[in-house]
């Protein structure tokens, strides 16, 4: 296969992947943020302290987590293809747009994790704080507790991303299209070996591309804080 | 400004009940600066946040301002409208300051201004004021990060103030700063004290913070208050505790047969000469065991333990001198004092 040949299909599915990966990381930040914050919320001592809720909460969050995403991939099939035909009238399970159901049900609880044990770093006393000012819920979630887990959300927000690039990947093997459909159908099925190394070099540099975004994006935010 | 009463709270730890408050009566006038001292674990910290009920007291109720604020709270965890609308009109700053470190200084002053739902422009002005009043105007885009604890304890004066509060808490603001910015902190408290007619209700574990700028204090012991009044008054107080430790004065009596007296100096009488005056007219020597002097007010105040020659029953003349001079004056009995010292070293060791 020569790169002529390979250049077109490597552009369609870097494409396809970022489309998946970044329309999944907005339902995942919409979805896995606010469960992350109900988490801390409603915990033990919590502004919303709720045991009972907390408990269910947590324990879908860790089956969330605990699925290996190839078997939720294929359990959500029916899912996914209720909500695209809800969205497109078309009830299908193949193809990006698909694939971003999925994706992001696998996301969002990994997510929320992170963002529960960015958001309990924050500083009781700041709580205590803009409570004295006489600030609500809202005002503590929005102005404090968001605002001063930032450069950990950031963080988790790369960590989440990164792993969403290796689902997405996976996502090949149930019809998705992007470049790990690709290397499976190209490398692995028919023995292009050549191919399989060119998803991988670019998959490599995908991720390490937003590896050093985050990681920077941190930086600049940790330093205006702790700055001597 | 700030009436407690029959205030307690009670902890649940682990199916035990720890009692922080039990029964505390508090009065606080409007413009003074009042002073609740007490050692780690006798119930400051509940109490102060029991006045603006960031802590919900499990009986008693809390009036700052004329308004009843238990009576606001309403029930659950969640602090109602009303509750929140009456804590922006409490100011207060805390021991480690408590500022986002993601917003700039003048960020943080504005803060509690979005809270009440001011104007950007009304926000800006009304921080950069703030700011100058506590002499950080030019820090106003430097981060927390940036400044040093009295400078971060300013900002945070600065945030406590931007709600035109009437009354200030302060919750150990100064104990985790050096004793020259502690200094600087607290008289920049007074001075909020005198120009805005601030009402402050402080907590410390130190005792000069309520000698440097307090005029009233009260001494809390295992969540009561033991002893409570203006400076003065305590001081007049035969036995008082906060006045014996705010104006220590020790020493034993040199042998048998001599009169050990604590005379307590307030008022006009503490600017008159008055133990050299005892010394000529009765041609008696002096000594001098201890002495604590201080200007509580812009006033001398304090106390003097002096030794005379002879029996309690040969100095009666003297005694009725200093006491026709307006000073108080307590004759110490060795054996009392043995037993008080005595108590507070072991007070010391626990």
């Amino acid at each position: 296969m020569t790169w002529s040949e390979m250049e077109p299909l490597l552009t369609r599915g870097t494409y396809d992947t970022l489309y998946m990966v970044l329309w999944s990381t907005v339902v995942t930040v919409v979805g896995g943020l606010p469960l992350g914050v109900l988490l801390v919320l409603t915990d033990k001592g919590g502004l919303l302290q709720n045991r009972p809720f907390n408990r269910v909460l947590g324990v879908v969050v860790n089956i969330g987590r605990s699925m290996p995403f190839i078997i939720l991939l294929i359990w959500l099939i029916p899912v996914t293809e209720w909500v695209i035909g809800l969205l497109t009238g078309v009830p299908t399970y193949i193809g990006p747009t698909a694939m971003i159901v999925p994706l992001s049900i696998g996301a969002i609880p990994f997510f929320a994790r992170l963002v529960e044990t960015a958001v309990r770093e924050v500083d009781h006393g700041l709580v205590e704080a803009a409570q004295a000012m006489g600030g609500g819920i809202p005002t503590i979630v929005w102005k404090v507790l968001l605002p001063q887990s930032l450069p950990s959300l950031i963080s988790g927000l790369t960590t989440t991303l990164i792993a969403l690039i290796g689902y997405s990947a996976l996502a090949g093997a149930v019809g998705g299209e992007g470049l790990g459909s690709l290397a499976i159908t190209h490398g692995y099925q028919r023995f292009e070996g050549e191919f399989m190394l060119a998803t991988v070099v670019v998959l490599v540099v995908i991720v390490t591309a937003v590896q050093l975004i985050g990681d920077g994006a941190v930086r600049l935010l940790a330093r205006r804080g702790r700055a001597a | 400004m700030i009436t407690t009463s029959g205030l307690t709270k009670v902890y649940q730890s682990r199916g035990r009940e720890v009692t922080a408050l039990d029964g505390v009566d508090l009065h606080v006038r409007e413009g003074e600066v009042f002073g609740v001292l007490g050692q780690s674990g006798a119930g400051k910290s509940s109490l102060i946040r029991c006045v603006n009920l960031l802590e919900r007291p499990t009986t008693g109720i809390v009036t700052v301002d004329g308004v009843d604020l238990t009576a606001l709270a309403g029930r659950g965890r969640r602090a109602g409208k009303e509750l929140r609308r009456a804590r922006s009109r409490i100011g207060m700053v805390f021991q480690h300051f408590n500022l986002l470190s993601s917003r700039t200084v003048q960020d943080n002053v504005e803060l509690p201004l979005e809270i009440l739902g001011v104007s950007g422009r009304e926000r800006r002005t009304r921080a950069l004021e703030l700011l100058d009043l506590v002499g950080l105007a030019d820090k106003a885009n430097a981060y927390p990060g940036q400044l040093s604890g009295g400078q971060k304890q300013r900002v945070g004066i600065a945030r406590a103030l931007a709600g035109n509060p009437k009354v200030l808490l302060s919750d150990e603001a100064t104990s985790a700063l050096d004793p020259e910015t502690t200094r600087s902190i607290l008289q920049l408290l007074r001075d909020l004290n005198q120009e805005l007619g601030l009402t402050v209700l402080l907590i410390t574990h130190e005792m000069d913070v309520v000698k440097t700028v307090c005029d009233s204090a009260a001494l809390m012991k295992k969540g009561r208050v033991v002893e409570s009044g203006t400076v003065s008054e305590l001081l007049a107080t035969p036995g008082s505790e906060l006045a014996a430790e705010l104006f220590p004065v020790s020493g034993l009596a040199s042998g048998p047969d001599r009169t050990v007296l604590d005379v307590t100096f307030r008022g006009e009488a503490a600017t008159q000469p008055v133990i050299s005056q005892l010394s000529r007219t009765y041609n008696i020597d002096i000594s001098i065991l201890g002495a604590a002097m201080d200007t509580v007010g812009g006033r001398q105040i304090g106390r003097m333990r002096i030794e005379l020659p002879g029996r309690y029953e040969e100095n009666v003349v003297p005694v009725g001198f200093l006491r026709e001079q307006g000073l108080q004056v307590d004759v110490v009995d060795d054996a009392a004092e043995v037993v008080a010292e005595a108590e507070l070293i072991k007070d010391g060791a626990q």
